[in-house]
């Protein structure tokens, strides 16, 4: 097996295009647990660890550009106030040490469909910047996934960033699972009212073979707060609405039965989640209104 | 391949490192220091944790390359003259039964004391979220973390 470890994103990129099957390696908590259990035996890793330009995120032209190699725990400490709803979701990943460790981009690559970063990101409608030797590409993250952990990664490529613009509205994050820490989602549903566009952002985890948005639901309820005319009088949020949205959210799922839940459990879980998440975004919507008068 | 890291203060190096080996094992069988304990190999039960660049981590999840040049705490840096607050509380408080994960929840406590002096009960349970314990069901661990923080 060969070990490299490039220091510059131009060299990480080189190095793919001459390994494409070299696997990339940043927190290491998808890809040790799979060399610790013989499960993969890959000619060769590719530690990012190195690469300065994974490292950061920024503020840039409104739009935040996470580095792929940003640990959880930064997420939670300094995207708080910018990405509340995946500071949420990092913030129910594994435990201390595997936040220490983990990233978002790891999370893309390993392009589980139990990722918990990626029903927040779906519904912040995020992007992922993509590189190669060839060139730079972006991908929206609801084009990302192909089928269970599968992505359009092609051989030689790396991520380098998640590229997204904070929703104009509040964002919830939702996730069901046997205890509070340490689990991989039962399912997860991720929020987002983006009321500069008057749209809503959804996405789901962990009840069909890829993260994936709900969006005849999320134009559903965007359409039906329109006509009510409750993006700019900030009423309440109809109860039945509410409901009617947790039932179309479930309706675009396509869970299974496996060791961690039942489908059934799942569809019911999912309207649950969606239906609060989207009633407790709208009363911090609300609430933006009356601080702000 | 060979790696050169500072291991509790002290420049190490190890040969004939395997590419696709876990810190864990090079402390373990090629460093000599079998403080940090393998029960799991996969994230889930925190007796590995070692600090890397002064942060928790499961050592069994980082690959030893990764720690080149870096700087890792593992439960043998803890001590000084005398044992650190955290081991002495652990050690009056009855919180080590087989002591398998007393390594793993000594780092974890002594981070989180770090961080926060004085935690609540809820968020010692998060900070400790990631380490298990087979025999002693965590009361005396709790004393000892809220005895450790009564002392330091
Ligand atoms: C005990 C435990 C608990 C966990 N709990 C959760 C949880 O609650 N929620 C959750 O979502 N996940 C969980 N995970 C899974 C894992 O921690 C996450 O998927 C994490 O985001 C992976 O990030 P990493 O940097 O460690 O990835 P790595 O293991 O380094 O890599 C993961 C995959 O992504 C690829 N990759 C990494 N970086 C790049 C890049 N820049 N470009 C292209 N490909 C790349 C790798 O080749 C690999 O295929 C858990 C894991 C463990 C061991
Ligand atoms: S051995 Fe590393 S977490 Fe269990
Ligand atoms: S004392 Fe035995 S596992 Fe904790």
């Amino acid at each position: 097996m060969d070990f490299l470890a490039p220091t510059s994103w131009a060299e990480a990129l080189e190095c793919k295009a001459a390994h494409p099957d070299a696997v990339a390696i940043a927190g290491g908590t998808d890809v040790m647990v799979e060399l610790n259990f013989d499960h993969r035996r890959p000619p060769a890793l590719l530690d990012l660890n190195r690469v300065p330009e994974l490292a950061d995120w920024a503020l840039d032209d409104g739009r935040v550009r996470l580095g792929a190699g940003v640990p959880y725990v930064r997420v939670i400490s300094e995207l708080g106030h910018l990405l509340p709803g995946l500071a949420m979701a990092a913030r129910t990943v594994g435990s201390p040490q595997i936040r220490n460790r983990g990233t978002v981009g790891g999370n893309l690559g390993a392009a589980s469909p139990a990722g918990d970063s990626h029903p927040a990101l779906l519904a912040a409608f995020a992007s992922v910047e993509i590189g190669s030797v060839r060139g730079t590409r972006e991908v929206p993250v609801a084009e990302f996934f192909t089928g269970v952990k599968r992505s359009v990664l092609e051989p030689d490529e790396l991520i380098s960033a998640v590229l997204v613009t904070p929703p104009s509205g509040p964002q919830q994050f939702s996730k069901i699972g046997t205890r509070n820490a340490m689990v991989i989602a039962v399912s997860a549903f991720g929020f987002a009212l983006h009321p500069d566009t008057r749209t809503v952002g959804t996405g789901i985890g962990s009840a069909a073979p890829t993260p994936r948005p709900a969006p005849e639901a999320a134009a559903f309820l965007a359409g039906e707060l329109e006509a009510a005319g409750l993006w700019s009088s900030r009423g309440a949020l109809p109860a039945t609405l509410a409901t009617e949205f947790g039932r179309r959210v479930r309706d675009a799922a396509a869970p299974i039965d496996d060791v961690r839940g039942s489908a059934a459990y799942r569809s019911h879980a999912l309207s649950v989640m969606a239906r609060r998440t989207a009633t407790w975004a709208w009363d911090a919507y609300r609430d933006e209104n009356r601080s702000a008068a | 391949m060979r790696i050169e890291l500072t291991v509790n203060g002290v420049a190490r190096e190890a040969d004939d490192v395997w590419e696709g080996e876990s810190l864990l094992y090079a402390l373990r069988e090629r460093l000599g220091l079998p403080g940090s304990k393998n029960a799991c190999e996969q994230g889930e039960c925190g007796s590995c944790t070692v600090y890397l660049d002064g942060a928790p981590v499961c050592a069994c999840l980082v690959a030893a390359g990764q720690a080149q040049g870096r700087e890792v705490t593992t439960v043998e840096g803890l001590a000084g003259d005398g044992l650190d607050p955290v081991q002495q509380a652990f050690v009056e408080k009855g919180a080590v039964q087989c002591g398998f994960c007393t390594p793993g929840f000594l780092m974890s406590t002594k981070d989180l004391l770090d961080r926060d002096p004085a935690p609540s009960d809820p968020e010692i349970r998060e900070a400790l979220a990631g380490n298990l314990c087979r025999c002693t069901g965590y009361e005396k661990i709790l004393d000892a973390v809220r005895t450790a923080a009564a002392n330091r």
